[in-house]
């Protein structure tokens, strides 16, 4: 279709694009499709929105406006409950994934070993292979190693909302150690050589110059592996405990037993929790 | 690491083993599950249609998405940013919560069939059809083609089309012979971002598809799930972690270190 609209478009771009390279691509043909692209991602967002404030309980019927669903939502303990146990895993998997996470990246950076291709290939493997596998991998571990541990030592360990923030932390790992990977390519190392020359010990170095140069990429990794938390459905299903369900996994069973608006309220507030997120990130980067 | 490494061989033993009348685990070692796999034409149809949905939606992607990089480079400095941030934000928004809102388009009582039903026409069924699955993959993968395929265009010398244009080349020419190949690794990054999660997908073909256009996420959930057959889960998420490999270390040939 690119190369379709390209050519059509072509007889008709003013003659004038050979003198300027950037022009000559059939701008028409490119705004339309841009256009359609931009509505195509926004339209249903907007229509989820619109109808959040509807007074039907039909999904797509406009039954006046109205603020009832919002009151629902925040009175609703299930989905409150399931919202907290959300922000609670993204916090904990966030923290605990940035702090090795980076300490993997700057590891495979800094040290060249024995079997770090094999290692490279390994950290990738949960940004690459699909959720899904991820999930049922988890839980065939998690079942196993509670079998084998409740055997041996008479516990009584089983899924939790622990073993959801423990599958976080796995998924997101891989995802920090790759966003600071990418922000540390471009590391200056002879920097710490000079701190050092200068008298500074290993911890001061680090603390004093390499923390600082990194940090917006360890920052960008730990707003990624939030999000991704928040964001995830399929490990936390499989992975969870009795009366330990996460916002989307709340948010799925009630898709699936019938569309009312509360979900629309709740995409909402979860819509502009995602903004807010974004423009966080991306100002982050501005100032860098 | 151990919470990978550990995982992994588990699901290895469990794919060579078989399962017990109770819906347990035996650990006696057998090749039964693939066989089961490769030769149940229920399987293999799901197996294809996976890869067959991952393709068309790629492709699909590829198209709209190429020609939406092209766009966003062309535009001055101030509004590449704000249209990139555009779609960075449906990137970051929940996937669940982005796919629902298209249930609540094309569904019964949703709002295509209540603006088509307004003007006297007869409800069309849309949720449960292949279409409305791919409708949904494609809508939900758009942002991760289009940002790397920014990254290249826009690394990209456009000083050389003009230097083609001297020597002769047609506006074609110019696009196919020398924009496309120097852009193409932004594609095949995008295209492995796309193709991965598209071909494992459980949320949309759930939703969506209603049950009735099952991928391989949805046969692994079932396996898990109600059909209690984890050994046979475990054989197609080990294949499909296999030809996944294949499309990674594909990935890292075609993309310097760099662009990843």
């Amino acid at each position: 279709m690119a190369e379709e609209t390209l050519t059509r478009a072509a007889p008709t771009a003013p003659a004038a694009a050979r003198d300027t390279p950037r022009r000559g691509f059939g701008e028409g043909a490119l705004l339309v499709n841009a256009i359609f692209c931009y509505l195509f991602l926004y339209v249903p967002i907007l229509i989820l929105i619109v109808f959040s404030f509807s007074n039907s309980s039909l999904a797509g019927v406009w039954g006046g406006f109205t603020f009832d669903w919002y009151v629902k939502l925040f009175q609703n303990t299930r989905l409150m409950t399931a919202m907290g146990n959300s922000l609670y895993v993204a916090t904990a998997s966030m923290i605990v994934a940035t702090v090795i996470g980076t300490l993997v990246a700057l590891g495979m950076e800094r040290f060249r070993f024995r079997g770090r291709q094999a290692f490279d290939v390994q950290l990738y493997m949960p940004v690459v292979i699909p959720d899904i596998v991820m999930a049922v991998m988890l839980l065939l571990f998690f079942s196993n190693a509670f079998q084998l541990l409740n055997a041996l030592l008479g516990s009584s360990f089983r899924l939790s909302l622990t073993t959801v923030i423990m599958a976080h932390i796995t998924f997101n790992i891989a995802f920090v150690a790759v966003v600071v990977r990418s922000s540390l390519k471009g590391f200056d190392w002879r920097l710490e050589e000079a701190a050092q020359d200068l008298g500074a010990n290993e911890f001061n170095t680090f603390r004093h110059v390499t923390f600082p140069l990194i940090l917006p990429g360890i920052i960008g990794g730990a707003l990624m592996a939030f999000t991704l938390s928040l964001d995830d459905y399929v490990i936390s299903y499989f992975t969870n405990g009795p009366g330990a369900s996460t916002l989307p996994i709340e948010v799925f069973s009630r898709i699936v037993a019938a569309s009312a608006p509360t979900i629309n309220a709740v995409s909402t507030v979860i819509f502009l929790a995602s903004l807010l997120l974004v423009s966080v990130s991306q100002l982050l980067q501005r100032r860098r | 690491m151990i919470f990978f490494l550990l995982p992994f061989l588990i699901i290895i033993v469990y794919a060579f083993s078989s399962r017990s009348p109770t819906g347990g685990v035996e650990f006696t070692f057998t090749l039964n599950n693939f066989i089961t796999l490769f030769s149940d034409p229920v399987y293999l149809s799901i197996f294809w249609r996976s890869i067959w949905m991952g393709v068309v939606t790629t492709v699909l992607c590829a198209l709209i998405g190429y020609p939406l990089a092209l766009f966003i480079v062309l535009q001055p400095v101030r509004w590449r940013s704000i249209l990139i941030f555009l779609i960075l934000i449906p990137f970051w928004t929940n996937f669940l919560v982005r796919i629902y809102a298209w249930m609540t388009i094309l569904g019964n009582n949703g709002i295509v069939n209540s603006t088509i039903g307004f003007f006297g026409f007869e409800p069309v069924t849309m949720l449960g059809t292949q279409g409305a699955v791919l409708l949904g993959l494609v809508y939900g993968e758009l942002p991760f083609m289009v940002l790397p395929i920014y990254a290249s265009i826009d690394r990209f010398d456009f000083r050389l089309l003009e230097a083609a244009n001297d020597l002769g080349a047609s506006r074609w020419q110019r696009f196919v012979r020398v924009m496309l190949p120097l852009t193409a690794p932004g594609i095949a990054a995008g295209s492995v971002l796309v193709f991965i999660p598209t071909a494992g997908n459980y949320i949309v073909p759930a939703l969506l598809g209603g049950g009735k256009v099952a991928l391989i996420g949805n046969f692994l959930e079932q396996q898990f799930g109600s059909a209690q057959n984890q050994p046979l889960g475990s054989a197609a998420a080990l294949l499909v972690m296999l030809v996944l490999t294949a499309g990674v270390v594909f990935y890292f040939r075609v993309t310097d270190e760099g662009e990843r």
